[in-house]
């Protein structure tokens, strides 16, 4: 049983060393209840303060000693045997070790093959796309619109410039509209209404050696830097 | 109940009391007083992570409104009925949204998937008002500033677990909502290709940080939200995010009672 007071005696201990250290004024103003553990308190934190650099002193020297193991630095020099360590070695594999592991964890987040559609495409023959028109078929699989008109090939991007979701081609309004917040752009990807603060960005697109389109899509172009009128971002028909 | 049962109800609990084994489970026996009450409960590992003894007017409702209490109930309530649903739920594209609907529809009491959601929103609720009310009473004054840190913590980490929660149904809220809320991730600094600085961690022509190696593409597991972002959210969602927020509550909890148990009124 005097076990169990003496346990219960230091659990208090902490609770109580944080309430003598609050403010003076604001123990005045608490209730009156809390005077009787004020008293209790003061007698104990007393008795405390010089327990705790005996304490230390005790601990100190001893603890090093243990800390070093056989040969003691403090009391021999540093000897040929005890300056290489097996144990420091064993350490500094071990920090080496983990840390390479948490670069494996990083690295295992990027897999090496992506089973997305490829960035860089052939997208036919110039041929296949009427004049005027705006052609959605390549929007599901490669997220590109290809608009002719009457001198030009572009390929505009499917991703609004508001926030990121996929406007539709409303042919009869004649725009582009986002669903998610109601950005309209016009054929060209210029915007016009809604909060879209910049036109729909062109891809890069070419003709490759067998005449087919081709269309790359890490290349981007964007009409307020005045970026639409690069060879690149479009295709002279 | 006359004297007779009484002593004899009272004989009962004593030879309960002094059995082998409710000795060996509650080492204080049957709690008769104040001492031996705080000792059962000093001497329980459930029992003990609440205090023994709280100041009166710091347990008052209208102080204290209870809401760290209710965000870790709703949490528990989250961890059980998140459980159940992994038992139906695939988080593939071709199944996602059938399992959700199944689950609404077709498993015995639909309404699990319904607690799981609306607690989830209930949790972001009080937590919010948990953080609120710690504020406005200036609990996070010293000594408590670090468990407010850890109480920052755990509220983004709420806001996470909803927000990966948020993909799992599959429907077009959820794609574009997770569409929307990763595309901020491009403009990390450094570490989303269209944030400052991506443009300085190149060699040469070759840039480190591009659409395919930056932290959006961590998270998502690709250019955009797809197969491998469902799979991804699902494991962060059901594993890794718990397994943080745990933690932090063992912390949070912890902290409270070494900074002085629950915070009084000044």
């Amino acid at each position: 049983m005097d076990d169990q007071k003496h346990l219960e005696h230091e659990q208090n201990k902490p609770e109580d060393a944080e309430r003598s250290t609050e403010n003076p004024e604001e123990m005045k103003q608490s209730e009156e209840n809390s005077t009787e553990m004020k008293i209790a308190e003061k007698k104990e934190i007393e008795p405390k303060k010089p327990e705790v650099p005996k304490k230390k002193l005790e601990k100190g020297p001893t603890k090093k000693r243990a800390s070093i193991g056989k040969g003691s630095i403090l009391v021999e020099p540093i000897k040929r045997r005890s300056f290489f360590s097996w144990l420091t070695l064993a350490w500094v594999a071990f920090t080496a070790a983990t840390g390479t592991f948490f670069g494996m964890m990083l690295r295992f987040m990027f897999p090496n093959v992506l089973f997305e559609p490829k960035q860089t495409f052939k997208a036919g023959y110039p041929d296949d796309y009427t004049i005027g028109e705006v052609t959605t078929s390549l929007k599901e699989k490669y997220g590109v619109w290809i608009i002719r008109d009457t001198e030009h090939i572009y390929a505009l991007s499917v991703v609004c410039t508001h926030l990121g979701c996929t406007p539709n081609w409303l042919q009869n309004e004649r725009k582009f509209k986002c669903p998610c917040h109601g950005s309209g752009f016009r054929k060209s990807g210029i915007n016009f209404e809604g909060p879209a603060p910049r036109p729909l960005e062109r891809y890069k697109i070419v003709l490759a050696d067998d005449g087919q389109i081709l269309i790359d899509k890490t290349k981007k172009f964007a009409y307020e830097k005045g970026q639409w009128s690069d060879s690149e971002s479009y295709l002279v028909v | 109940m006359s004297k007779s049962e009484k002593k004899k109800k009272e004989s009962i609990l004593l030879r309960l009391g002094n059995s082998q084994v409710w000795k060996s489970i509650i080492r204080s026996g049957v709690p008769r007083d104040r001492r031996g009450r705080m000792l059962s409960v000093l001497n329980s590992v459930f029992l003990h992570l609440h205090p023994v003894r709280m100041p009166k007017h710091a347990v008052k409702l209208k102080y204290t409104w209870c809401m760290g209490g209710l965000s870790f109930y709703i949490f528990l309530v989250l961890t059980i009925t998140g459980i159940l649903l992994m038992f139906y739920y695939r988080p593939t594209i071709e199944y996602a949204y059938t399992d959700m609907i199944d689950l609404r529809e077709q498993v015995p009491l639909g309404i699990m998937r319904e607690i799981h959601r609306w607690g989830a929103h209930l949790m972001v609720i009080t937590v919010w008002l948990h953080m609120f009310r710690v504020f406005m009473t200036g609990s996070y004054k010293s000594p408590r500033e670090f468990n407010w840190v850890v109480g920052v913590m755990l509220l983004t980490l709420t806001l996470l677990l909803s927000f990966t929660g948020y993909l799992l149904p599959w429907d077009q809220l959820a794609i574009w909502a997770i569409t929307v809320g990763t595309n901020m991730a491009r403009a990390t600094p450094f570490l989303g290709h269209e944030g400052p600085g991506a443009a300085l961690l190149s060699i040469g022509d070759i840039n480190l940080v591009h659409a395919g190696s930056d932290v959006r593409f961590a998270l998502l597991g690709g250019r955009f939200v797809g197969e491998a972002a469902l799979l991804r959210f699902y494991v962060l969602h059901c594993i890794g995010l718990p397994f943080i927020i745990v933690i932090f509550m063992a912390v949070h909890f912890w902290r409270i009672r070494k900074d002085g148990g629950i915070s009084t009124p000044l």
